[in-house]
């Protein structure tokens, strides 16, 4: 399926479709506008694949990526997304040793909103950071992950991988495996695809899964197996090591018995079961590297290049405002 | 110099509701009820206003006079979460002179030395400075037998124990209880049972070594019960508890607001729901305000970067009063919680309107409302999670030791 043309989105006029300043997170977004974000993107898929990429609507535009914690691949996504669409774009690498934990946040985002930036990207280490320096600035904010809470585009970007590759998204069903309690992917995802109509497992030991998780319209597993029976989507999660050593789970070996995606396992889902990861892999870990680099049933390249049309689609809604689009000013 | 009140509500925790007149001799309470008016009293008609003895906050972090003079407070027993620690009789004694006259402040002196929960703190000699009690701060002695010192050796000085019931393993790096809004919003949480255990093993303790003890605020289900249980066996155990943990759950906290960030954090519906039992069964002996002024430096901030605590001095009595206003408890026995009881603990012959008792007291508007607004408290902070919340209570006067307080 493309661009739905049946989804109410598409007969909203303008700011209508999509009436939300800023992007901190999926909760929030009624599904008409989570469709329209993915309708939006599709545009962007095929431009991406040609060789002249450019297009110059936020020229002009400053975006600045405001990066508290450390990350290559999402920033760099972002850049490329801004660049391609002709904004100035700007990385602010604030590692946590420089800006220290939350004092200068409100500050910081004093001085962004002083030197008129026209898009704010932020990741940061403390859940609902992006938030509050949302409140503070006179500009569009993207949220690229906070703490624990929400990464919205990744959610975007899955959904959308998800439905050009099984064709829809109501009634698939979805299996999240990993880290569930420390993760913004799996938040932002089980809120995105509830809110879409799939059936979504999430599975993680105990000691990794969120108290009152089933509250958010999902099915908790403790045994990937009995999860994995029928399932359309495979999603396996990233397992910091820190967490592998003891704390959660007694080990990495450990953890790869009970919940490595293997060959094996991935036979219990549908025969032409999708396998995503949102990266990096821990290959021979949460993953076994002939699933993840599967030619036809790994979709772990494609969630990349998905990014990238996502975040095109996110920046230019987000400013069409103050660009002063027919309809959106 | 005399005072004398007429036509007064006469709130009293021992002595229940009445009409009459109150006279003040002195610093004490001379007569209450229907006696002969001496010619040389001043006298104030109060109208039918309610007189009630003034409020006593068992656990205050700072000496907030502006806001204690607001809620109708007389007296406040103060954390030792100082800066300084209270775990030396030198800074215990300027302590209990910090709020004159406006203000009584009672020390509770360090448990332990700079409440670091190892060394026992000089309890005699703080208590000779002035201390009431001792408390462990802010946070849970972990090693149970410096815990059982501490009972043990409090006892031995009679002073009661005041303890912070979380148990500092489970609770340790989490702000928020586990939950559905600790999920949605990916908030370090944890367990409500991390206080069911920190209550059962300071319930054992204090049952063995025979020490009195008062948890300064018990939030949840479990934890009640076991209070519940530990009275009726006759453990000397009080308990106490914040309008915030019986009017709020943790649904509070939604879009990160750091103001509903408490120590212990915001329950869920069901220990809330506990509470106010706890309340009417009188398991819960106190309420207090926990006040903790905290400026915007400290406040906003991500949520778990953010201090919890709440401004409460001033707006106590008027969320307390919504308990009598809901048919929970009789006025007479909210007073118990905010004055009489908490005097109990303390060891003050104050805190009800029996005559020869210190003229402490407050006079009050029960019904008259008004509207809590953050930015325009009195307190040294607004940090309050019942912002724009309309209340019913207001405080016409205090007096301390039979002299008005401006």
């Amino acid at each position: 399926m493309q661009a739905s043309d049946h989804s109410p989105a598409a007969q909203l006029p303008g700011r209508a479709a999509f009436p939300h300043r800023h992007l901190t997170g999926i909760a929030g977004l009624q599904p008409h506008e989570i469709v329209f974000l993915l309708d939006e993107s599709e545009q962007w898929i095929e431009a991406n694949r040609t060789r002249a990429k450019s297009d110059k609507r936020l020229e002009g535009l400053t975006q600045i990526n405001a990066f508290f914690e450390n990350s290559t691949r999402t920033l760099l996504s972002f850049e490329i997304a801004g660049k391609r669409l002709g904004a100035d774009v700007v990385n602010m690498h604030a590692a946590q040793s420089s800006v220290k934990k939350g004092e200068t946040l409100i500050d910081t985002a004093v001085t962004l909103n002083a030197m008129r930036a026209d898009v704010i990207v932020i990741r940061h280490m403390s859940s609902g950071a992006v938030e509050l320096i949302a409140e503070k600035v006179d500009c569009p904010v993207l949220n690229a992950g906070d703490g624990w809470h929400e990464h919205p585009t990744q959610a975007l970007l899955d959904a959308l991988t998800i439905r050009r590759r099984r064709g829809n998204i109501a009634g698939q069903r979805v299996v999240i495996c990993g880290d569930i309690l420390h993760s913004r992917v799996a938040r932002s995802n089980m809120l995105a695809l509830t809110a879409l109509a799939a059936e979504v497992r999430v599975v993680a030991p105990s000691t990794l899964m969120p108290a009152a998780i089933e509250r958010m319209y999902v099915q908790p597993y403790t045994d990937f197996d009995a999860a994995l029976e029928g399932a359309d989507v495979v999603m396996m999660l990233r397992v910091q090591n820190e967490r592998m050593a003891g704390g959660y789970i007694p080990s990495t070996r450990e953890f790869h018995m009970r919940y490595g995606l293997t060959p094996e396992r991935l036979a219990r889902a549908k025969p032409d079961a999708l396998v995503m990861h949102p990266g990096p892999m821990n290959r021979g870990v949460e993953i076994e590297s002939s699933v993840a680099d599967h030619p036809t049933r790994s979709a772990i390249t494609e969630q990349v290049e998905m990014g990238v049309a996502v975040r095109m689609a996110c920046l230019d809604v987000l400013t069409r405002a103050e660009r002063g689009v027919e309809g959106w000013a | 110099m005399k005072t004398l009140f007429t036509n007064a509500r006469l709130v009293c925790p021992t002595g229940g509701v009445t009409t009459g007149d109150l006279l003040i001799d002195g610093e004490t309470i001379a007569a209450t009820g229907s006696f002969e008016a001496p010619s040389d009293a001043q006298a104030i008609d109060l109208a039918a206003k309610t007189l009630a003895p003034a409020l006593i906050d068992l656990g205050v972090f700072a000496v907030d006079k502006a806001a204690c003079r607001a809620g109708g407070i007389a007296r406040v027993g103060l954390m030792p979460d100082q800066s300084p620690v209270l775990d030396d009789p030198g800074i215990v004694r300027r302590a209990a002179l910090s709020g004159k006259p406006a203000l009584w402040v009672h020390p509770l002196a360090a448990a332990t030395r700079g409440l670091e929960g190892q060394d026992l703190g000089e309890m005699a000699i703080n208590a000779s400075a002035g201390a009431r009690a001792v408390a462990t701060g802010r946070g849970w002695i972990g090693a149970s037998a410096t815990m059982r010192k501490v009972l043990a050796y409090a006892r031995d000085c009679g002073l009661v124990v005041v303890a912070h019931a979380e148990d500092g393993g489970l609770a340790g790096g989490a702000v928020a209880t586990e939950g559905e809004t600790a999920t949605r919003h990916g908030l370090a949480a944890a367990p409500a049972i991390a206080e069911a255990l920190a209550v059962a093993r300071d319930l054992t303790l204090a049952e063995e070594t025979g020490a009195r003890l008062h948890f300064r605020q018990v939030t949840t289900a479990a934890a009640f019960d076991l209070i519940r249980a530990a009275k009726r066996r006759g453990v000397r155990v009080t308990c106490g508890i914040t309008p915030a943990h019986l009017l709020l759950s943790d649904i509070a906290i939604s879009d990160f607001r750091t103001y509903a960030r408490l120590s212990p954090p915001l329950r869920d519906e069901s220990d809330r729901q506990a509470a106010l039992t706890a309340i009417k069964d009188g398991t819960i002996d106190v309420i207090a305000s926990g006040h903790d002024p905290r400026g915007p430096e400290a406040k906003r901030l991500p949520f778990a970067d953010a201090e919890p605590g709440m401004s409460g001095a001033e707006t106590l009595l008027a969320l307390a009063l919504g308990l009598v206003r809901d048919g929970l408890i009789p006025i007479e026995r909210l007073f118990a919680l905010l004055a009489a009881n908490p005097a109990k603990i303390l060891g003050l012959d104050t805190g009800t309107l029996a005559p020869g008792k210190p003229a402490d007291l407050v006079v009050l508007d029960p019904d008259a409302p008004w509207q809590i607004t953050a930015e325009t408290m009195v307190a040294r902070a607004g940090n309050t999670p019942f912002d724009r919340l309309p209340v019913q209570g207001k405080v016409l006067a205090l007096y301390k030791g039979g002299t008005a307080i401006d």
